[in-house]
Protein backbone atom coordinates (compact mmCIF):
# COMPACT_ATOMS: atom_id res chain seq x y z
CA UNK A 1 0.00 0.00 0.00
CA UNK A 2 1.37 3.40 -0.89
CA UNK A 3 1.28 6.16 1.66
CA UNK A 4 0.09 9.48 0.35
CA UNK A 5 0.99 12.31 2.64
CA UNK A 6 -1.10 14.96 0.96
CA UNK A 7 -4.48 13.28 1.29
CA UNK A 8 -5.85 12.84 4.78
CA UNK A 9 -8.30 10.16 5.85
CA UNK A 10 -11.02 12.83 5.91
CA UNK A 11 -10.34 13.76 2.27
CA UNK A 12 -10.16 10.12 1.17
CA UNK A 13 -13.60 9.43 2.61
CA UNK A 14 -14.99 12.44 0.81
CA UNK A 15 -14.73 15.31 3.28
CA UNK A 16 -17.68 17.30 4.45
CA UNK A 17 -19.96 15.93 1.73
CA UNK A 18 -19.37 12.43 3.11
CA UNK A 19 -20.21 13.60 6.60
CA UNK A 20 -23.43 15.16 5.31
CA UNK A 21 -24.36 11.94 3.57
CA UNK A 22 -23.58 9.90 6.67
CA UNK A 23 -25.22 12.00 9.33
CA UNK A 24 -28.85 11.10 8.67
CA UNK A 25 -28.11 7.43 7.97
CA UNK A 26 -26.21 7.20 11.23
CA UNK A 27 -28.68 9.16 13.34
CA UNK A 28 -31.56 7.05 11.99
CA UNK A 29 -29.80 3.86 13.09
CA UNK A 30 -29.11 5.27 16.52
CA UNK A 31 -32.70 6.44 17.07
CA UNK A 32 -34.07 3.09 15.96
CA UNK A 33 -31.84 1.14 18.37
CA UNK A 34 -33.59 0.44 21.66
CA UNK A 35 -30.31 -0.34 23.38
CA UNK A 36 -29.13 3.25 23.12
CA UNK A 37 -31.83 5.63 21.88
CA UNK A 38 -32.76 6.70 25.40
CA UNK A 39 -29.47 8.61 25.55
CA UNK A 40 -30.39 10.70 22.55
CA UNK A 41 -32.91 13.38 23.32
CA UNK A 42 -35.03 13.80 20.21
CA UNK A 43 -36.87 16.96 21.22
CA UNK A 44 -34.68 19.01 18.93
CA UNK A 45 -33.66 16.83 16.01
CA UNK A 46 -31.84 19.59 14.16
CA UNK A 47 -29.59 20.21 17.14
CA UNK A 48 -28.98 16.50 17.71
CA UNK A 49 -28.13 16.03 14.04
CA UNK A 50 -25.59 18.86 14.35
CA UNK A 51 -23.99 17.02 17.28
CA UNK A 52 -23.89 13.77 15.32
CA UNK A 53 -22.21 15.73 12.57
CA UNK A 54 -19.53 16.83 15.03
CA UNK A 55 -19.10 13.20 16.09
CA UNK A 56 -18.74 11.93 12.52
CA UNK A 57 -16.37 14.70 11.48
CA UNK A 58 -14.15 13.75 14.38
CA UNK A 59 -14.31 10.02 13.65
CA UNK A 60 -13.55 10.65 9.97
CA UNK A 61 -10.34 12.40 11.02
CA UNK A 62 -11.70 15.79 10.02
CA UNK A 63 -11.01 19.22 11.51
CA UNK A 64 -12.27 19.50 15.09
CA UNK A 65 -11.31 21.08 18.36
CA UNK A 66 -12.33 18.31 20.74
CA UNK A 67 -9.81 17.14 23.32
CA UNK A 68 -10.01 13.92 25.31
CA UNK A 69 -11.09 16.06 28.23
CA UNK A 70 -13.96 17.49 26.15
CA UNK A 71 -15.13 13.97 25.33
CA UNK A 72 -14.98 13.04 28.99
CA UNK A 73 -16.99 16.08 30.06
CA UNK A 74 -19.35 15.91 27.10
CA UNK A 75 -20.46 12.38 27.94
CA UNK A 76 -20.23 12.54 31.74
CA UNK A 77 -23.98 13.12 32.10
CA UNK A 78 -24.58 9.97 30.04
CA UNK A 79 -22.14 7.90 32.11
CA UNK A 80 -24.16 8.94 35.17
CA UNK A 81 -27.21 7.53 33.43
CA UNK A 82 -25.49 4.20 32.87
CA UNK A 83 -23.49 4.58 29.66
CA UNK A 84 -21.12 1.60 29.41
CA UNK A 85 -19.10 -0.55 26.99
CA UNK A 86 -22.17 -2.25 25.55
CA UNK A 87 -23.56 1.12 24.44
CA UNK A 88 -20.21 2.14 23.06
CA UNK A 89 -20.09 -1.09 21.05
CA UNK A 90 -23.56 -0.37 19.66
CA UNK A 91 -22.46 3.06 18.43
CA UNK A 92 -19.37 1.48 16.82
CA UNK A 93 -21.66 -0.99 15.06
CA UNK A 94 -23.81 1.79 13.60
CA UNK A 95 -20.80 3.82 12.59
CA UNK A 96 -19.36 0.91 10.63
CA UNK A 97 -22.71 -0.06 9.11
CA UNK A 98 -23.22 3.53 7.94
CA UNK A 99 -19.86 3.53 6.18
CA UNK A 100 -20.54 0.17 4.55
CA UNK A 101 -23.83 1.57 3.26
CA UNK A 102 -21.93 4.50 1.74
CA UNK A 103 -19.52 2.09 0.01
CA UNK A 104 -16.48 3.33 1.88
CA UNK A 105 -13.58 0.87 1.34
CA UNK A 106 -12.87 -1.52 4.22
CA UNK A 107 -9.38 -0.19 4.96
CA UNK A 108 -10.75 3.34 5.47
CA UNK A 109 -13.56 2.02 7.67
CA UNK A 110 -10.92 0.36 9.81
CA UNK A 111 -9.13 3.68 10.21
CA UNK A 112 -12.35 5.44 11.24
CA UNK A 113 -13.12 2.67 13.71
CA UNK A 114 -9.66 3.04 15.21
CA UNK A 115 -10.15 6.78 15.77
CA UNK A 116 -13.54 6.25 17.42
CA UNK A 117 -12.19 3.36 19.48
CA UNK A 118 -9.36 5.55 20.77
CA UNK A 119 -11.91 7.73 22.59
CA UNK A 120 -13.50 4.84 24.51
CA UNK A 121 -11.88 5.51 27.88
CA UNK A 122 -12.72 9.21 27.74
CA UNK A 123 -16.29 8.76 26.52
CA UNK A 124 -16.98 6.16 29.21
CA UNK A 125 -15.20 8.19 31.88
CA UNK A 126 -12.73 5.45 32.79
CA UNK B 1 -15.29 47.34 3.17
CA UNK B 2 -19.08 47.16 3.03
CA UNK B 3 -21.88 48.77 5.03
CA UNK B 4 -24.51 46.90 7.01
CA UNK B 5 -27.76 48.72 7.65
CA UNK B 6 -29.99 47.67 10.52
CA UNK B 7 -32.97 49.89 11.19
CA UNK B 8 -31.65 53.44 11.56
CA UNK B 9 -28.04 52.38 12.12
CA UNK B 10 -25.18 51.65 9.75
CA UNK B 11 -22.24 49.43 10.66
CA UNK B 12 -19.03 48.75 8.77
CA UNK B 13 -17.87 45.31 7.77
CA UNK B 14 -14.19 44.80 6.91
CA UNK B 15 -13.27 42.90 3.77
CA UNK B 16 -12.44 39.58 5.44
CA UNK B 17 -14.92 39.95 8.28
CA UNK B 18 -18.18 38.04 8.74
CA UNK B 19 -21.41 39.89 9.42
CA UNK B 20 -21.52 38.31 12.87
CA UNK B 21 -17.99 39.40 13.82
CA UNK B 22 -18.63 42.89 12.52
CA UNK B 23 -21.83 43.30 14.53
CA UNK B 24 -20.29 41.87 17.69
CA UNK B 25 -17.30 44.19 17.29
CA UNK B 26 -19.72 47.11 17.11
CA UNK B 27 -21.69 45.99 20.15
CA UNK B 28 -24.86 44.92 18.38
CA UNK B 29 -26.87 42.53 20.53
CA UNK B 30 -27.20 39.46 18.30
CA UNK B 31 -27.61 35.87 19.40
CA UNK B 32 -25.02 33.34 18.26
CA UNK B 33 -23.34 30.14 19.42
CA UNK B 34 -21.23 27.86 17.21
CA UNK B 35 -19.91 30.44 14.71
CA UNK B 36 -19.59 27.78 12.06
CA UNK B 37 -23.00 27.42 10.49
CA UNK B 38 -24.34 24.46 12.42
CA UNK B 39 -26.50 25.86 15.20
CA UNK B 40 -28.46 28.50 13.22
CA UNK B 41 -28.60 30.79 16.29
CA UNK B 42 -27.40 33.79 14.31
CA UNK B 43 -29.93 33.51 11.49
CA UNK B 44 -30.92 36.95 10.17
CA UNK B 45 -32.64 38.20 7.06
CA UNK B 46 -31.42 40.36 4.20
CA UNK B 47 -34.27 42.66 3.18
CA UNK B 48 -32.78 44.39 0.15
CA UNK B 49 -31.65 41.52 -2.03
CA UNK B 50 -30.05 38.10 -1.96
CA UNK B 51 -27.30 37.25 0.50
CA UNK B 52 -24.21 35.35 -0.75
CA UNK B 53 -25.19 31.72 -1.46
CA UNK B 54 -22.55 30.27 0.87
CA UNK B 55 -23.99 32.25 3.78
CA UNK B 56 -27.21 30.24 3.61
CA UNK B 57 -25.46 27.01 4.63
CA UNK B 58 -27.91 24.17 5.14
CA UNK B 59 -30.97 26.33 5.86
CA UNK B 60 -34.32 25.03 4.67
CA UNK B 61 -35.27 25.94 1.12
CA UNK B 62 -38.19 28.00 2.39
CA UNK B 63 -35.84 30.14 4.48
CA UNK B 64 -33.33 30.51 1.65
CA UNK B 65 -36.05 31.76 -0.66
CA UNK B 66 -36.88 34.50 1.86
CA UNK B 67 -33.22 35.61 1.94
CA UNK B 68 -32.49 34.38 5.44
CA UNK B 69 -28.82 33.68 6.04
CA UNK B 70 -26.33 32.86 8.80
CA UNK B 71 -24.42 35.93 9.97
CA UNK B 72 -21.45 33.75 10.96
CA UNK B 73 -21.01 32.43 7.40
CA UNK B 74 -21.55 35.71 5.60
CA UNK B 75 -18.71 37.81 4.23
CA UNK B 76 -20.69 40.40 2.29
CA UNK B 77 -19.59 41.52 -1.16
CA UNK B 78 -22.18 44.32 -1.34
CA UNK B 79 -23.85 46.64 1.17
CA UNK B 80 -26.72 44.88 2.90
CA UNK B 81 -29.82 45.88 4.83
CA UNK B 82 -30.45 43.35 7.57
CA UNK B 83 -33.35 42.51 9.83
CA UNK B 84 -32.54 40.95 13.19
CA UNK B 85 -35.10 38.56 14.69
CA UNK B 86 -35.46 40.72 17.82
CA UNK B 87 -36.41 43.84 15.91
CA UNK B 88 -39.91 45.04 16.64
CA UNK B 89 -42.38 43.89 14.06
CA UNK B 90 -44.45 45.93 11.67
CA UNK B 91 -48.22 45.70 11.69
CA UNK B 92 -50.65 46.76 9.05
CA UNK B 93 -54.36 47.30 9.38
CA UNK B 94 -56.58 44.40 8.37
CA UNK B 95 -60.29 44.54 7.77
CA UNK B 96 -62.60 41.62 8.46
CA UNK B 97 -64.51 40.82 5.27
CA UNK B 98 -66.18 37.57 6.33
CA UNK B 99 -66.58 35.22 9.27
CA UNK B 100 -68.51 31.97 9.50
CA UNK B 101 -68.43 28.81 11.58
CA UNK B 102 -66.55 25.85 10.07
CA UNK B 103 -67.73 23.46 12.76
CA UNK B 104 -68.97 23.72 16.34
CA UNK B 105 -65.83 25.41 17.67
CA UNK B 106 -63.79 26.78 14.78
CA UNK B 107 -64.50 29.98 12.92
CA UNK B 108 -63.28 31.01 9.47
CA UNK B 109 -62.04 34.59 9.54
CA UNK B 110 -61.27 36.36 6.26
CA UNK B 111 -59.21 39.54 6.43
CA UNK B 112 -58.17 42.06 3.82
CA UNK B 113 -54.82 43.79 4.27
CA UNK B 114 -51.94 45.57 2.55
CA UNK B 115 -48.86 43.95 0.93
CA UNK B 116 -50.85 40.79 0.43
CA UNK B 117 -48.31 39.35 -2.04
CA UNK B 118 -45.76 39.01 0.77
CA UNK B 119 -47.86 36.37 2.50
CA UNK B 120 -47.62 32.66 1.75
CA UNK B 121 -50.10 29.89 2.44
CA UNK B 122 -49.01 27.98 5.54
CA UNK B 123 -47.00 30.80 7.10
CA UNK B 124 -48.42 32.44 10.19
CA UNK B 125 -49.04 36.01 11.32
CA UNK B 126 -49.70 37.68 14.62
CA UNK B 127 -53.16 39.17 14.89
CA UNK B 128 -53.47 41.99 17.37
CA UNK B 129 -56.45 43.53 19.11
CA UNK B 130 -56.51 47.30 19.76
CA UNK B 131 -55.38 46.83 23.37
CA UNK B 132 -52.31 44.88 22.27
CA UNK B 133 -53.55 41.33 22.93
CA UNK B 134 -51.80 39.20 20.30
CA UNK B 135 -52.06 35.62 19.02
CA UNK B 136 -50.52 33.71 16.11
CA UNK B 137 -52.63 32.11 13.39
CA UNK B 138 -51.73 30.26 10.21
CA UNK B 139 -52.70 31.36 6.72
CA UNK B 140 -55.19 28.87 5.28
CA UNK B 141 -55.48 30.12 1.70
CA UNK B 142 -53.27 31.30 -1.16
CA UNK B 143 -53.38 35.09 -0.66
CA UNK B 144 -51.95 35.77 -4.15
CA UNK B 145 -55.16 34.43 -5.68
CA UNK B 146 -57.85 35.72 -3.36
CA UNK B 147 -56.18 38.97 -2.18
CA UNK B 148 -57.30 38.15 1.35
CA UNK B 149 -55.98 36.16 4.31
CA UNK B 150 -57.99 33.28 5.77
CA UNK B 151 -57.63 31.94 9.31
CA UNK B 152 -59.28 29.04 11.14
CA UNK B 153 -59.69 30.12 14.73
CA UNK B 154 -60.69 27.57 17.27
CA UNK B 155 -62.44 28.69 20.42
CA UNK B 156 -60.21 27.80 23.36
CA UNK B 157 -62.11 27.75 26.65
CA UNK B 158 -60.93 30.82 28.55
CA UNK B 159 -58.82 31.92 25.57
CA UNK B 160 -59.18 35.71 25.56
CA UNK B 161 -58.31 36.27 21.94
CA UNK B 162 -60.28 33.41 20.43
CA UNK B 163 -63.35 34.26 22.51
CA UNK B 164 -63.11 37.85 21.31
CA UNK B 165 -62.92 36.71 17.68
CA UNK B 166 -65.85 34.34 18.12
CA UNK B 167 -68.12 36.55 20.22
CA UNK B 168 -67.36 40.13 19.24
CA UNK B 169 -65.34 40.64 16.08
CA UNK B 170 -67.68 41.53 13.21
CA UNK B 171 -67.45 42.05 9.48
CA UNK B 172 -66.09 45.55 8.87
CA UNK B 173 -64.07 45.61 12.11
CA UNK B 174 -60.32 46.04 12.02
CA UNK B 175 -57.56 43.85 13.41
CA UNK B 176 -53.82 44.50 13.14
CA UNK B 177 -51.91 41.96 11.03
CA UNK B 178 -48.15 41.37 11.41
CA UNK B 179 -45.75 40.51 8.64
CA UNK B 180 -45.77 36.84 7.61
CA UNK B 181 -43.58 34.51 9.66
CA UNK B 182 -42.37 30.96 9.65
CA UNK B 183 -41.06 28.56 7.08
CA UNK B 184 -43.89 26.06 6.87
CA UNK B 185 -44.96 26.58 3.26
CA UNK B 186 -44.78 25.07 -0.22
CA UNK B 187 -41.85 25.68 -2.55
CA UNK B 188 -42.59 24.91 -6.21
CA UNK B 189 -39.57 22.65 -6.69
CA UNK B 190 -39.20 18.87 -7.02
CA UNK B 191 -42.80 18.67 -8.15
CA UNK B 192 -42.68 14.89 -8.45
CA UNK B 193 -41.89 14.53 -4.75
CA UNK B 194 -44.47 12.89 -2.48
CA UNK B 195 -46.05 15.24 0.06
CA UNK B 196 -47.48 14.08 3.37
CA UNK B 197 -49.73 16.49 5.29
CA UNK B 198 -50.76 15.57 8.82
CA UNK B 199 -52.81 17.85 11.04
CA UNK B 200 -54.98 17.80 14.13
CA UNK B 201 -57.86 20.18 14.84
CA UNK B 202 -57.36 23.64 13.35
CA UNK B 203 -53.90 22.44 12.25
CA UNK B 204 -55.82 21.88 9.04
CA UNK B 205 -55.49 25.61 8.32
CA UNK B 206 -51.86 25.75 7.15
CA UNK B 207 -52.22 22.35 5.50
CA UNK B 208 -55.16 23.43 3.36
CA UNK B 209 -53.17 26.50 2.36
CA UNK B 210 -50.12 24.42 1.45
CA UNK B 211 -52.28 21.88 -0.40
CA UNK B 212 -54.00 24.57 -2.45
CA UNK B 213 -50.66 26.16 -3.25
CA UNK B 214 -49.15 22.83 -4.35
CA UNK B 215 -52.12 21.96 -6.57
CA UNK B 216 -52.16 25.44 -8.11
CA UNK B 217 -48.47 25.00 -8.94
CA UNK B 218 -49.22 21.72 -10.66
CA UNK B 219 -47.45 19.51 -8.14
CA UNK B 220 -47.43 16.09 -9.79
CA UNK B 221 -46.26 13.77 -6.99
CA UNK B 222 -48.73 12.07 -4.65
CA UNK B 223 -50.18 14.33 -1.93
CA UNK B 224 -51.77 12.67 1.12
CA UNK B 225 -53.70 14.64 3.70
CA UNK B 226 -54.60 13.10 7.08
CA UNK B 227 -56.77 15.27 9.29
CA UNK B 228 -57.62 14.06 12.76
CA UNK B 229 -59.60 14.88 15.84
CA UNK B 230 -61.35 12.99 18.59
CA UNK B 231 -64.89 13.43 17.32
CA UNK B 232 -66.38 13.86 13.89
CA UNK B 233 -67.88 17.19 14.91
CA UNK B 234 -64.39 18.66 15.33
CA UNK B 235 -63.33 17.91 11.77
CA UNK B 236 -64.34 20.33 9.03
CA UNK B 237 -64.17 20.86 5.26
CA UNK B 238 -64.64 17.10 4.92
CA UNK B 239 -66.87 17.33 1.85
CA UNK B 240 -64.66 19.96 0.19
CA UNK B 241 -61.56 17.80 0.70
CA UNK B 242 -63.35 14.75 -0.69
CA UNK B 243 -64.43 16.74 -3.75
CA UNK B 244 -60.88 17.98 -4.22
CA UNK B 245 -59.54 14.43 -4.14
CA UNK B 246 -62.01 13.42 -6.88
CA UNK B 247 -60.82 16.29 -9.01
CA UNK B 248 -57.08 15.67 -8.50
CA UNK B 249 -56.05 12.03 -8.95
CA UNK B 250 -52.73 12.60 -7.15
CA UNK B 251 -54.44 13.97 -4.03
CA UNK B 252 -55.93 11.69 -1.40
CA UNK B 253 -57.67 12.65 1.81
CA UNK B 254 -58.22 10.64 4.97
CA UNK B 255 -60.28 12.06 7.83
CA UNK B 256 -59.37 10.28 11.09
CA UNK B 257 -61.21 10.00 14.38
CA UNK B 258 -59.42 8.93 17.55
CA UNK B 259 -62.59 8.57 19.65
CA UNK B 260 -64.90 5.56 19.81
CA UNK B 261 -67.65 6.68 17.46
CA UNK B 262 -66.30 6.27 13.93
CA UNK B 263 -68.87 6.53 11.12
CA UNK B 264 -68.18 4.97 7.74
CA UNK B 265 -65.95 7.04 5.47
CA UNK B 266 -63.67 7.88 8.41
CA UNK B 267 -60.58 6.03 9.64
CA UNK B 268 -60.29 5.03 13.26
CA UNK B 269 -57.16 6.22 15.05
CA UNK B 270 -54.94 9.23 15.40
CA UNK B 271 -54.09 11.00 12.15
CA UNK B 272 -50.35 10.42 12.55
CA UNK B 273 -50.75 6.70 13.31
CA UNK B 274 -53.12 6.17 10.40
CA UNK B 275 -50.71 8.03 8.09
CA UNK B 276 -47.80 5.78 9.09
CA UNK B 277 -49.92 2.66 8.59
CA UNK B 278 -51.07 3.84 5.17
CA UNK B 279 -47.76 4.91 3.64
CA UNK B 280 -44.97 2.43 4.24
CA UNK B 281 -42.03 4.11 2.56
CA UNK B 282 -41.51 7.84 2.96
CA UNK B 283 -38.02 8.01 1.54
CA UNK B 284 -37.58 11.29 -0.32
CA UNK B 285 -40.94 12.73 0.78
CA UNK B 286 -41.70 16.22 1.98
CA UNK B 287 -43.68 16.28 5.21
CA UNK B 288 -45.79 18.97 6.87
CA UNK B 289 -47.00 18.46 10.45
CA UNK B 290 -49.36 20.95 12.08
CA UNK B 291 -51.34 20.95 15.28
CA UNK B 292 -50.83 19.29 18.65
CA UNK B 293 -47.21 19.62 19.87
CA UNK B 294 -47.06 16.00 21.09
CA UNK B 295 -48.27 14.68 17.77
CA UNK B 296 -45.62 16.75 16.02
CA UNK B 297 -42.63 15.71 18.09
CA UNK B 298 -43.62 12.04 17.98
CA UNK B 299 -44.34 12.09 14.26
CA UNK B 300 -41.18 13.99 13.40
CA UNK B 301 -39.06 11.14 14.70
CA UNK B 302 -41.27 8.52 13.05
CA UNK B 303 -41.12 10.04 9.57
CA UNK B 304 -37.39 10.57 9.93
CA UNK B 305 -37.00 6.87 10.76
CA UNK B 306 -39.07 6.07 7.67
CA UNK B 307 -36.56 7.86 5.48
CA UNK B 308 -37.57 11.53 5.35
CA UNK B 309 -34.65 13.98 5.49
CA UNK B 310 -34.66 16.41 8.41
CA UNK B 311 -34.56 19.34 5.97
CA UNK B 312 -37.77 18.07 4.35
CA UNK B 313 -39.81 18.09 7.57
CA UNK B 314 -41.82 21.26 8.16
CA UNK B 315 -43.72 21.74 11.40
CA UNK B 316 -46.07 24.19 13.03
CA UNK B 317 -47.07 23.46 16.62
CA UNK B 318 -50.27 24.99 17.91
CA UNK B 319 -51.28 26.20 21.28
CA UNK B 320 -53.83 23.73 22.58
CA UNK B 321 -56.51 23.77 25.20
CA UNK B 322 -56.48 21.35 28.12
CA UNK B 323 -58.90 19.08 26.29
CA UNK B 324 -57.77 17.98 22.83
C1 LIG C 1 -17.49 6.37 19.66
C2 LIG C 1 -16.92 7.40 20.29
C3 LIG C 1 -17.66 8.69 20.47
C4 LIG C 1 -17.24 9.91 20.02
C5 LIG C 1 -15.96 10.22 19.28
C6 LIG C 1 -18.28 10.86 20.35
C7 LIG C 1 -18.23 12.20 20.02
C8 LIG C 1 -19.22 13.11 20.31
C9 LIG C 1 -19.18 14.50 19.95
C10 LIG C 1 -18.06 15.18 19.19
C11 LIG C 1 -20.32 15.07 20.39
C12 LIG C 1 -20.75 16.51 20.24
C13 LIG C 1 -20.44 17.31 21.46
C14 LIG C 1 -20.91 18.73 21.31
O1 LIG C 1 -20.27 19.49 20.60
O2 LIG C 1 -21.94 19.04 21.92
C15 LIG C 1 -21.09 14.03 21.04
C16 LIG C 1 -22.31 14.22 21.61
C17 LIG C 1 -23.10 13.19 22.07
N1 LIG C 1 -22.76 11.86 22.16
FE1 LIG C 1 -21.02 11.05 21.66
N2 LIG C 1 -19.29 10.19 20.99
C18 LIG C 1 -18.96 8.88 21.08
C19 LIG C 1 -19.72 7.87 21.66
C20 LIG C 1 -20.99 8.03 22.16
C21 LIG C 1 -21.80 6.97 22.71
C22 LIG C 1 -21.35 5.52 22.87
C23 LIG C 1 -23.00 7.54 23.06
C24 LIG C 1 -24.25 6.91 23.65
C25 LIG C 1 -24.69 5.72 23.36
C26 LIG C 1 -22.93 8.94 22.72
C27 LIG C 1 -23.92 9.84 22.92
C28 LIG C 1 -23.85 11.19 22.66
C29 LIG C 1 -24.94 12.11 22.91
C30 LIG C 1 -26.32 11.77 23.46
C31 LIG C 1 -24.46 13.38 22.55
C32 LIG C 1 -25.24 14.68 22.64
C33 LIG C 1 -25.02 15.23 24.02
C34 LIG C 1 -26.04 16.22 24.44
O3 LIG C 1 -27.12 16.28 23.85
O4 LIG C 1 -25.75 16.92 25.39
N3 LIG C 1 -21.69 9.20 22.19
N4 LIG C 1 -20.40 12.85 20.98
Amino acid sequence: MSESKSESLFDKIGGEAAVDAAVELFYRKVLADHRINRFFDNTNMEEQAAKQKAFLTMAFGGPNNYSGQDMREGHAHLVKRGLDDSHFDAVMEHLEATLVELNVPADLIAEVAAIAESTRADVLGK
Amino acid sequence: MTNLKIGENTYTCDSEETVLDSLLRQDVDISYACKKGTCHSCMVRCIDGQPPVESQGDLKDTLKSQNYFLACLCIPNLDMTIRLPEQSELYSEGKVVANEMLNRNTILLIVECRDILEYKAGQFVNLQRQDGLTRSYSIANTPQQSKTLEFHIRRLPGGQFSEWVHDQLKVGDTVAVSEPKGHCFYIPERKEQGILLVGTGSGLAPLVGILTDALEHGHSGPIHLFHGSREKEDLYRVDEMRALSEKHPNFSYTPCISGVDVPSGFKKGRANTVALETISDLKGWRVFLCGHPNMISEMKTQVFLKGVSIADIYTDAFLVSTET
